[in-house]
């Protein structure tokens, strides 16, 4: 593949040192992504690719400059708080659970 | 014929909404080959069908899109088959609500008839992470259709129906639409409203369509757009289509995107755009935005950062697919999750954790979004003294299936010439603009300022017409 892309360098080794696979683990249980050990392995490939990648970003100069959260400087939209009758019912929204009784969804027990 | 037309001969009694339909179902099996949709919604749209011709028949006014059959992405609630965003963890979901745009569309007389196949979560430029099969190019089916809404593309380029809905978070109308040779509209951020469409990345997300002309473009943009009080973002209804463009535009062709690394053809295929644009009496110039370069970089911050959370809803509990024979809620959501994701969607996430979690965050997600203000100053400043931006759609025809499934950042870098124009919010249309020597269909964007996504339109037309 290219090794320069728009002017930006695209480093093809891989490295391992900055990724490892306790860091990997630990992003999937952040993530609640239970991954088998075969998906750790190729995920720390991966990662270390996209964060070597992006590690470019560091060579710009943003002394000064604001963030940017959103682009169309909105703020406070406000609407009525009303009830709207034709909003979906509380039966609709059950009957889309896996589990689900008296009114309630089920879930296994929190506490292992 | 365009759309207009055809409503045309719905309502003077020429046509019939029903055959329209049937018409639209039949070609669509016999294109399953192409795998570009997931579902038909079959006996909901013969039944607003009948209805729609009941009521033309009455001689009632139903609307400017009275009959038109149409395709969704299937990221967008819909009724008459589940929504499944091409992930198993959304498999059997039928969502008791539609999104916005589609009632809006329904309201004007189109009629859905299916919906259309996607990356899984609409992650990837390819449509290969669909959990449900690869969808191939209209014109070469070794090929892939682009992504994320390939499927979409694919539909309208087989003349399926005369037009689909697409999701566009960095580029996902656009280059699909460029990859099958169809216009594809990315409008404004906030001109449509995104209630009910499966969150990716909220900052950016935006909802438009394809179509085969620009006038046709015009048209469905015009029923999208509006204010929707289920989505804060949405801006109050600016688009009106214009009817004549400009005399003397100043278009930018930006250098960056038009360097050795662009395939030979996407370049000269831009530059005979550039050409036919002077000879319609506008100036095209090269114009420099440095930080393109960096685009692919801060979208990969940014929107696996809001992906992480938007997708932290999918746990097994309130909808979707629960996994099997689990002790402990824990493991539930942990597993769910593994099971109902594609690959992309779990490498998303992660990046996301990992952009957000403290130590990381200043370097990655903040510095990010300080590079984001640098890009958006940048193009300010080209849009002080330029109408209109032109650049690929991009950097490569469409490129072959199982090509680049190895290697993640080659994937992304096909969203290279799209995803600026993402993080800043702006409009972009994909119109054709010729094919390379092996026959595969490239295309260009045409760029406008904020809420200019009219200009762009006008613009393609233009240019459309003098294929002619």
């Amino acid at each position: 593949m290219v090794a320069i892309f728009l002017g930006v360098s695209l480093v093809q080794y891989i490295p391992m040192s900055t990724i490892t696979t306790n860091d990997v683990r630990h992003l999937a249980q952040l993530s609640n992504l239970q991954l088998s050990d075969d998906e750790i392995t190729s995920l720390q490939t991966d990662l270390a690719n996209i964060l070597d990648y992006i590690d470019q970003l560091n060579e710009i100069d943003t002394s000064g400059v604001a963030p940017t959260y959103q682009v169309t400087g909105l703020e406070n939209v406000w609407r009525d708080d009303v009830v709207d009758a034709s909003a979906v019912t509380r039966e609709d929204l059950l009957a889309l659970a896996p589990e689900h009784a008296d009114n309630s969804i089920k879930v296994p027990q929190v506490l292992a | 014929m365009n759309i207009r037309d055809l409503v045309a001969q719905i309502n003077a009694g020429q046509a019939s909404a029903r055959a329209l339909v049937e018409d639209a179902l039949k070609k669509a099996r016999d294109a399953e080959e192409y795998h570009a949709l997931l579902s038909l919604t079959e006996e909901r749209a013969l039944a607003r069908a009948d209805e729609i011709d009941a009521h033309i028949k009455a001689g009632e006014e139903v609307g400017v899109l009275a009959g038109v059959p149409f395709v969704v992405k299937d990221n967008f609630l819909a009724f008459g088959a589940p929504t499944t965003a091409a992930s198993k963890i959304l498999e059997n979901f039928n969502a008791p609500v539609q999104a916005t745009v589609v009632e809006k569309l329904e309201q004007a007389g189109a009629i859905c008839i299916g919906k259309s196949n996607l990356d899984a979560f609409a992650h990837g430029g390819s449509t290969e992470n669909s959990a449900f099969g690869v969808t191939h190019n209209a014109i070469d089916k070794t090929k892939v259709a682009g992504g994320s809404s390939g499927g979409s593309a694919v539909v309208t380029a087989l003349d399926i129906v005369p037009f689909a809905l697409g999701s566009d978070t960095g580029g996902s109308i656009r280059q699909p639409a460029s990859f099958n040779g169809v216009f594809g509209m990315k409008p404004t951020y906030g001109m449509s409203s995104r209630y009910g469409v499966v969150a990716m990345a909220s900052s950016t997300d935006v909802m438009g369509c394809f179509a085969k002309s620009a006038d046709d473009i015009a048209l469905i943009e015009s029923v999208m757009a509006g204010q929707d009080t289920k989505d804060m973002t949405t801006l109050p209804d600016y688009f009106t289509s214009l009817t004549e463009v400009p005399a003397g535009l100043k278009i930018g062709l930006v250098k960056e995107a038009m360097t050795d690394d662009v395939d030979p053809e996407v370049r000269k295929a831009t530059e005979r755009y550039a050409e036919k644009l002077r000879a319609a009496g506008h100036t095209v110039d090269e114009v420099s935005l440095p930080s393109v370069k960096h685009s692919l970089a801060i979208y990969y911050i940014v929107v696996p950062a809001e992906v992480s959370s938007n997708l932290a809803r999918y746990d097994g509990v309130r909808y979707g697919r629960r996994a099997e024979s689990v002790q402990t809620l824990g493991e539930l959501y942990g597993r769910s999750r593994d099971e109902g994701f594609v690959t992309e969607n779990k490498r998303r996430i992660m990046i996301g954790s990992y952009v957000l979690s403290s130590g990381f965050f200043d370097a990655y997600y903040q510095q990010a979004q300080k590079a984001r203000t640098v890009l958006i100053n940048e193009f300010n400043s080209l849009f002080s003294q330029y109408d209109l931006l032109l650049m690929p759609t991009a950097p490569t025809p469409a490129f072959g299936i199982g090509e680049n499934t190895e290697d993640p950042v080659k994937m992304y870098l096909s969203d290279v010439m799209t995803v600026p124009m993402s993080l800043a919010g702006l409009p972009a249309i994909s119109a054709p603009a010729g094919t390379s020597a092996s026959g595969l269909p490239i295309g260009v964007q045409l760029i406008g300022s904020m809420k200019n996504d009219a200009l762009v339109i006008a613009t393609a037309g233009q240019m459309e017409r003098q294929n002619d």
